[in-house]
């Protein structure tokens, strides 16, 4: 710039409005900027579709073919997994076969050994040599492909995941199995929350004798360990879903009691809830107006973390032969069949053990995105 | 004789998620040995980052010096490796933090705390470096050094775990000791023991003191030069006369005015209107002309260069300019300028 | 500290009693008794049985007796197996249960705090995320969805190991692996936390600006601090130790307490399950009682306001 124009400008500027004060971004509440960083978070979203189809599936899934839950055959037993076109595509695990691989001394030996395993069922048997063996022991290998439906003459029959030993569908027990265990869950989650934010809630408001009385019982309590409550509930219990949410709730509202108490006691004595009495506020309208909206996010996370723990321990019971009996099918009784089976059949545990991990993944990974989405330091 | 420590035209800038905000923008100063220079400006204003640059402590990866030269004694300490800094952090140059009841490791007796960097820098054996530790708490004024040495830091006051990170940072006889707000965090009756403290110490080692704050009573109190932070640069640069008894700068009558004294009851402060300028998109021009009613049409256009006020007294404003509309400070200040003038600069 | 230690063994006991009497009067409530139905005594034999095992006296005696018997170890007798106290069952089986559960709680803990260290070294770069996905699945796949895909793939297809059983130290790896997953990822997700926390505060500035060396700031200044809070997830991982010892013990057919308590389940032995039970509740409540004082060790900051100050 040159000299003289340096000049011209040294005149005392327009004083324009002061702009620095302005706030550009627009305003947004506490809950929009939560929910907007949960948004963003890639991975909750997805679990969150991906638990929605679940739970549109638990309902809808058992009504998508015409088998039963409890429709028993011991005919139809073991069948394994089928799916129109899937079944052509020979790596999918839906084609509707049988297969292993058989040792023997001899190739004959070994294909002998297939076919009894598989019912003597010798034209529907493919036998591939793997290897021709030596003649010392278990020196050949066949691979042995058991065409099942075939065999049992229900070519025109497909059982998508397959059938129990009983002959039971499983893609039916599979869904029905996952509305049991999700319901278990919800009820036991709300129960606990219910009696947790009200027990925590009174003593962390009222505080003094109030609060010293409900903390010591509360102390005992925790000390118990909740396995062995759960364990001796469900003993006395008659096995079931009510008996099983008993026992889950009886252990499951410490927690959330202990954290809103501890939330409770941090909130009412911030200014804000102090300014709210000043002004004459009855207590009912502080709790409802200025200490739940504050400790909300807390609950909910808590909650969120207590769902995948009632879906675990209801699956752990019925595992163990304590939560739900058959006929009725739970997630945990489905893989529990699926472990007495696993060496011949390892499709009986694939498909419900998939199944509870993608539930358990999606609500922890919920659970993160929302602790993050309640967590200010976050939002940006 | 050369400087101790030059910086020359410094820019640190910090890459986030919404763009690069520059915290630094070409700042330069020198330091003698012995000499304490305060460094004064609002938060934001960029002094923070500006010591932490002289540490090699901005924090990585986001923090990146983007050009300048920190010279100590004639070497660059920019281009050193994390690992050459680790040598002169602690040995040539410390600091002294703002939080004293957080910049003390909790699980740490204070006594090991401060061995660390004796058994580091100098070699010492744990007996010497025990012995040296002791008489380190002795000189910053913890009484019954030796038990205090095997306590944990909550069982100290907030004053006393000032005193204790002081004599972490003498211990092995800095050239520099940098003291980023050292009392604020404490009460004042405390904070004049500190700034005690810190006076005596600098009389008996010798150290150079670069004291960052915002609180020109400090000011007065300690630094034999000043300088002026505004929006990541040095706006106005000079010994404490300079400052308190000539200021150029309007910024600079903004702080000397916003600053309560015992004599100023009856009349008002004088306030900087506005807040400091967004770092992300700093402003064309001069940062400070939205906030200041002595701006001038060209402070829009064009950032004001250093006139030279005396051989010791710098200030980056266009009133320098020769040309430019003579313009007084306001009265309050003016008022405010002669009285530190009466006082003689003694708070 | 004493009057703190005191306070929390008081606890402990009143807790331990409460379980206690719950069982008994449970115990009461349950079908069955020590007469096996297939030894078929005559009337007398069984009057002999039940009056040896003071079945006859009155609820309350029973009750101080029960009492008296388990404070010297004593948890009755067994159903199942005529005869044989539930004590010595339990003693029976508790070594494979002790190794195993010792076996995941400490290799599970150091490569968790391990993974977590890294993660947080690495503050959202990739490994920081690949031990973060190891976490997530960690601490969300039940641990019999673990052992069984361990035992599918890597005993049944693979055969590196043994499919079950108990013996040799290869017969513990897979067991092991499954039930270390969850403390693993506990402590890994914990330990990047508070590492991360921690490698931000203040202190960890001061330590820098000491001229302390990047090694020297993780494991002098930061591990200390970050691992102190760990403790406190000790009890979800013993409680998913124990639960895991039950499932694990049964896939792989471990002679272990855990399968001893599904099998009485399966035959409702309840002297035995109660048995069990109570040993769990005492080993869960003393772990907490032990961590809580170590706490108070490690910790200087609550080592003092326990005590003198």
């Amino acid at each position: 710039m040159e000299n003289k124009e340096i000049k011209d400008l040294l005149v005392p500027m327009k004083q324009k409005e002061d702009t620095s004060e302005k706030i550009s971004s627009p305003s947004r509440t506490f809950l929009q900027d939560a929910r907007r960083t949960f948004f963003k978070n890639k991975l909750a979203v997805v679990s969150m579709i991906t638990l929605v189809l679940i739970i549109i599936m638990s309902f809808v899934g058992p009504g998508m073919n015409d088998h039963g839950i409890d429709d028993q055959d011991l005919s139809r037993a073991k069948l394994p997994a089928r799916v129109p076109v899937l079944e052509n595509i020979s790596w999918s695990g839906f084609t509707g076969v049988l297969s292993d691989e058989f040792q023997g001394d001899t190739v004959e030996q070994a294909t002998t050994n297939a076919i009894s395993r598989y019912s003597n069922q010798e034209e529907f048997i493919d036998i591939e040599v793997l290897d021709e063996g030596d003649g010392s022991r278990n020196s050949a290998e066949v691979k042995a492909t058991y065409h099942v439906y075939e065999a049992k003459d229900m070519q025109d029959q497909y059982y998508w995941l397959g059938t129990d030993t009983l002959g039971r569908d499983q893609w039916t027990r599979l869904w029905d199995g996952t509305t049991v265990s999700l319901l278990i869950a919800f009820i036991a989650a709300a129960i606990s929350l219910l009696i947790g934010v009200a027990y925590g809630g009174i003593a962390g408001y009222y505080g003094g004798k109030v609060d010293d009385v409900l903390m010591r019982i509360l102390e005992v309590l925790v000390g118990i360990p909740n396995l062995v409550i759960i364990l001796l509930m469900m003993l006395v219990l008659d096995p079931g879903i009510t008996s099983i949410v008993i026992a889950l709730t009886i252990t499951g509202w410490t927690g959330m009691a202990r954290i809103v108490r501890g939330e409770v006691m941090k909130q009412k004595n911030q200014e804000y809830v102090l300014a709210a009495r000043t002004l004459g506020q009855s207590n009912w309208k502080v709790i409802t107006k200025h200490l739940l909206p504050n400790i909300s996010g807390i609950i909910i996370i808590n909650t969120m973390f207590n769902i995948p723990d009632a879906i675990f321990f209801e699956a752990f019971l019925s595992f163990i032969g304590l939560g739900i009996t058959p006929p009725d099918a739970s997630l945990g009784t489905l893989i529990n069949t699926g472990f007495d089976n696993i060496m011949l059949y390892p499709y009986m545990l694939v498909f419900p053990a998939i199944l509870i991990s993608v539930i358990m993944i999606a609500f922890n990974l919920i659970g993160d995105g929302l602790r993050d989405a309640f967590d200010p330091k976050m939002h940006k | 004789m050369s400087k101790l420590l030059e910086v020359k035209d410094l820019a640190v800038s910090f890459n986030t998620y919404n763009g690069e905000v520059q915290a630094v923008r070409g700042v330069s100063f020198d330091l003698d040995k012995g000499e304490t220079l305060a460094i004064v400006g609002e938060s934001g204003s960029g002094k923070s980052v500006t010591t932490s640059a002289l540490m090699g402590l901005v924090p990585k990866p986001q923090g990146v010096i983007k050009s300048g030269e920190i010279l100590l004694e004639g070497e660059d300490l920019v281009k050193k490796s994390n690992k050459e800094m680790q040598k002169i952090r602690g040995k040539d140059i410390s600091m002294v933090f703002q939080n004293p009841l957080s910049s003390l490791n909790p699980t740490m007796k204070i006594g090991n705390q401060i061995i660390e960097g004796l058994v580091k820098h100098q070699n010492m054996n744990r007996t010497d470096a025990k012995k040296r530790a002791i008489e380190l708490l002795d000189q910053v004024g913890i009484p019954n050094p030796e038990i205090r040495m095997k306590q944990y830091p909550h069982q100290f006051s907030g004053g006393m775990r000032q005193r204790v990170v002081i004599a972490i940072a003498l211990a092995c006889n800095p050239k520099i000791l940098i003291a980023d707000e050292p009392t604020t965090a404490l009460d004042v009756t405390i904070q004049a023991q500190i700034l005690e403290l810190m006076k005596d110490i600098q009389k008996e080692t010798e150290s150079a003191i670069v004291f960052i704050t915002h609180d020109l009573g400090v000011v007065a109190n300690v630094a034999d030069r000043v300088a002026v932070m505004y929006a990541g640069k040095i706006v106005e640069y000079g010994t404490v006369d300079d400052i308190f008894y000539n200021p150029k700068h309007p910024y600079t009558w903004g702080l000397l005015g916003s600053m309560p004294t015992l004599d100023s009851d009856d009349e008002e402060l004088y306030a900087i209107p506005g807040s400091p300028p967004d770092m992300l998109n700093p402003p064309k021009g001069d940062a400070f002309a939205p906030r200041n009613k002595f701006a001038l049409e060209i402070d829009g256009v064009m950032e004001p260069p250093m006139f030279k006020v005396s051989d010791s007294h710098y200030a980056a404003t266009w009133l320098l300019h020769e040309d430019a509309p003579k313009m007084e400070p306001p009265e309050s200040v003016k008022k405010r300028m002669q009285g530190f003038a009466n006082t003689g600069g003694e708070e | 500290m004493v009057r703190y230690i005191l306070r929390r063994v008081m606890y402990m006991l009143i807790t331990l009693f409460i379980i206690a009497t719950l069982s008994f009067f449970l115990m009461k409530l349950l079908p069955g008794s020590p007469l096996n139905a297939e030894d078929k005594l005559s009337e007398e034999q069984q009057a002999i049985v039940l009056e040896k095992y003071g079945l006859n006296d009155p609820i309350p005696v029973q009750y101080v007796n029960y009492l008296g018997g388990l404070v010297q170890g004593d948890l009755g007798i067994s159903f199942a197996f005529s005869n044989t106290p539930v004590t010595d069952i339990l003693m029976d089986r508790i070594g494979p249960s002790a190794q195993l559960g010792a076996q995941a709680l400490v290799v599970g803990t150091i490569l968790g705090v391990l993974l977590g260290l890294i993660a947080a070294i690495s503050h959202n770069g990739f490994l920081d995320y690949t031990s973060t996905v190891i976490a997530v699945l960690g601490t969300s796949i039940p641990n019999f969805v673990f052992a069984g895909l361990l035992q599918y793939v890597f005993a049944a297809e693979l055969e590196w190991f043994p499919v079950a059983l108990w013996g040799s130290f290869e017969h513990s790896i897979l067991p092991t692996i499954a039930l270390m997953i969850f403390p693993m990822a506990t402590a890994a997700r914990f330990v990047r936390t508070e590492m991360v926390e921690v490698l931000g505060s203040d202190f960890i500035t001061t330590a820098r600006a000491k001229g302390v060396s990047e090694p020297g700031i993780v494991f002098k200044h930061g591990l200390r601090n970050a691992l102190i809070p760990l403790v406190t997830v000790i009890g979800p991982m013993a409680v998913s130790l124990m639960t895991g010892s039950m499932v694990i013990e049964q896939i792989f057919a471990i002679p272990g307490i855990g399968e001893q308590f599904v099998n009485s389940v399966m035959v409702n032995d309840y002297p035995t399950i109660m048995g069990t039970t109570l040993m769990f509740a005492a080993l869960f409540i003393g772990i907490i009682l032990i961590i809580d004082l170590l706490y108070g060790l490690i910790d200087p900051r609550i080592r003092i306001s326990g005590g003198d100050s």
